[in-house]
């Protein structure tokens, strides 16, 4: 089936990168369908249907969030980053200056992990989780 | 191109990636301390050592009056293994060849998997690591012949974290040997010794070469501590007209942050066997 979720040559990324594009395009698509449901509500005079549809918004926002947490495990980096943005109160712009400081912090290059794949390795990383 | 200098070797894209799957497919099913224990990295081949935030007495002082003490930080190893492959399989494998000799390649991997194993359950004194079954101050329960004693002495040994007050789940990596006995062991009933032990522990049974007998330990998180530079990697060093001379590569510490988490199941002294 083609898809277009690769950037680069799948036969070139390592396993866990395809895996970590795979979900980069679900979360891309999670966020796409809440917006579509948000789009039928507003015009949606049945109340029968708009309750159909708020239910099913509510599994995208779930379905969005178990995506994100996934990639900020994989990308510890991210979620430093992420961290100092969501879920803060206050001005969001102000926050997101405020996050820039995990880079200033020498976050991005002695602490934080690199991308996986990205130091040239076969990309097995953690296998902690596996039953054999 | 880094320091594995692959863009040098005469390999295509195509025989990389057969290179790869067999190394991952057989590193994947050998590394079993990253079953079980929490795993940081990678964090390049630049990283040298691991923050232990201690420090050490430095006798002499420069100026009086100043006291200096030193940071102690943990070095990370470099275990590499050697393998080479034949340019005829490389060449085979550019022809759409799926059944290449890899063998060498295989047995490497089987190696670092077996170094990396071996130094997380039993130490690597000159590479300053303390392994799980000598950091815990439990005393060991020794497994028996008699593998339907064994849920006892997994019950124990989850007994002795509870009592120390470490929670679960918990894990069990078990040697060769004793792993096939368990699968091959069903109790009264014909229940599978397998799953109940898995019912105790809550958690997983790894296969562990390396483990002598079993280790239980907590899969909680934080007890122990295995910190990646350059994770496994395949790395070019020569060729002649006849092989590729590779290696297997990475760059890693451990240390034991809970030494109370774990406790040590040693294998019946006559079953065992030579790694």
């Amino acid at each position: 089936m083609p898809t277009e979720q690769y950037h680069e040559p799948p036969g070139e990324l390592p396993e866990d990168v395809r895996t970590f594009a795979r979900m980069c395009t679900s979360l891309i698509e999670e966020a796409e369908a809440i917006g579509w449901y948000a789009q039928r509500l507003a015009l949606e005079r049945d109340e029968a249907a708009a309750a159909i549809m708020r239910d099913a918004q509510d599994e995208e926002f779930k379905h969005f969030s178990m995506d994100l947490e996934f990639l900020f495990r994989q990308t510890p980096l991210w979620r430093k980053v992420a961290e100092r943005v969501l879920f803060q109160p206050g001005d969001i712009t102000e926050n997101a200056d405020a996050a820039e400081a995990v880079f200033e912090e020498g976050g991005d290059d002695e602490e934080a992990p690199l991308t996986p794949g990205a130091d040239g390795s076969l990309g097995i990383g953690s296998l902690k989780g596996m039953q054999r | 191109m880094n320091h594995l200098l692959r863009d040098l070797a005469p390999i295509t894209d195509r025989g990389w990636e057969q290179l790869e799957d067999e190394a991952r497919q057989q590193l994947v099913a050998s590394l079993a301390a990253r079953k079980l224990v929490d795993f940081s990295g990678p964090h390049g081949w630049q990283h040298s050592a691991t923050n232990l935030g201690r420090t050490e007495t430095v006798q002499t002082a420069v100026v009086e009056g100043v006291k200096p003490v030193r940071r102690r930080v943990l070095a990370l190893v470099e275990p590499r293994v050697d393998f080479s492959v034949a340019r005829s399989e490389l060449d085979d494998i550019a022809r759409g060849a799926e059944d290449a000799d890899l063998d060498d390649l295989a047995q490497a991997a089987r190696r670092i998997a077996l170094a990396e194993n071996v130094a997380v359950f039993n130490g690597w004194g000159e590479a300053g690591i303390t392994g799980i079954t000598a950091a815990t101050p439990h005393k060991p329960i020794g497994l028996t012949d008699d593998l339907t004693a064994c849920p006892r002495h997994i019950a124990r040994a989850v007994e002795v974290l509870l009592s120390s007050g470490v929670g679960g789940p918990y894990g069990l990596a078990l040697g060769p040997e004793v792993y096939k006995s368990v699968i091959e062991t069903t109790e009264h009933g014909g229940y599978p010794l397998f799953d109940h032990l898995r019912k105790i522990l809550d958690g997983p049974l790894v296969w562990a070469p390396g483990v002598d007998g079993g280790v239980v330990l907590s899969l909680r998180g934080g007890d122990f501590l295995f910190e990646c530079g350059q994770d496994i990697a395949i790395g070019y060093d020569s060729h002649d007209g006849e092989n590729v001379a590779l290696y297997l590569v990475e760059s890693f510490s451990f240390r034991v942050a809970t030494p109370e988490a774990a406790v040590a199941l040693p294998a019946p002294k006559a079953s065992r066997k030579r790694r």
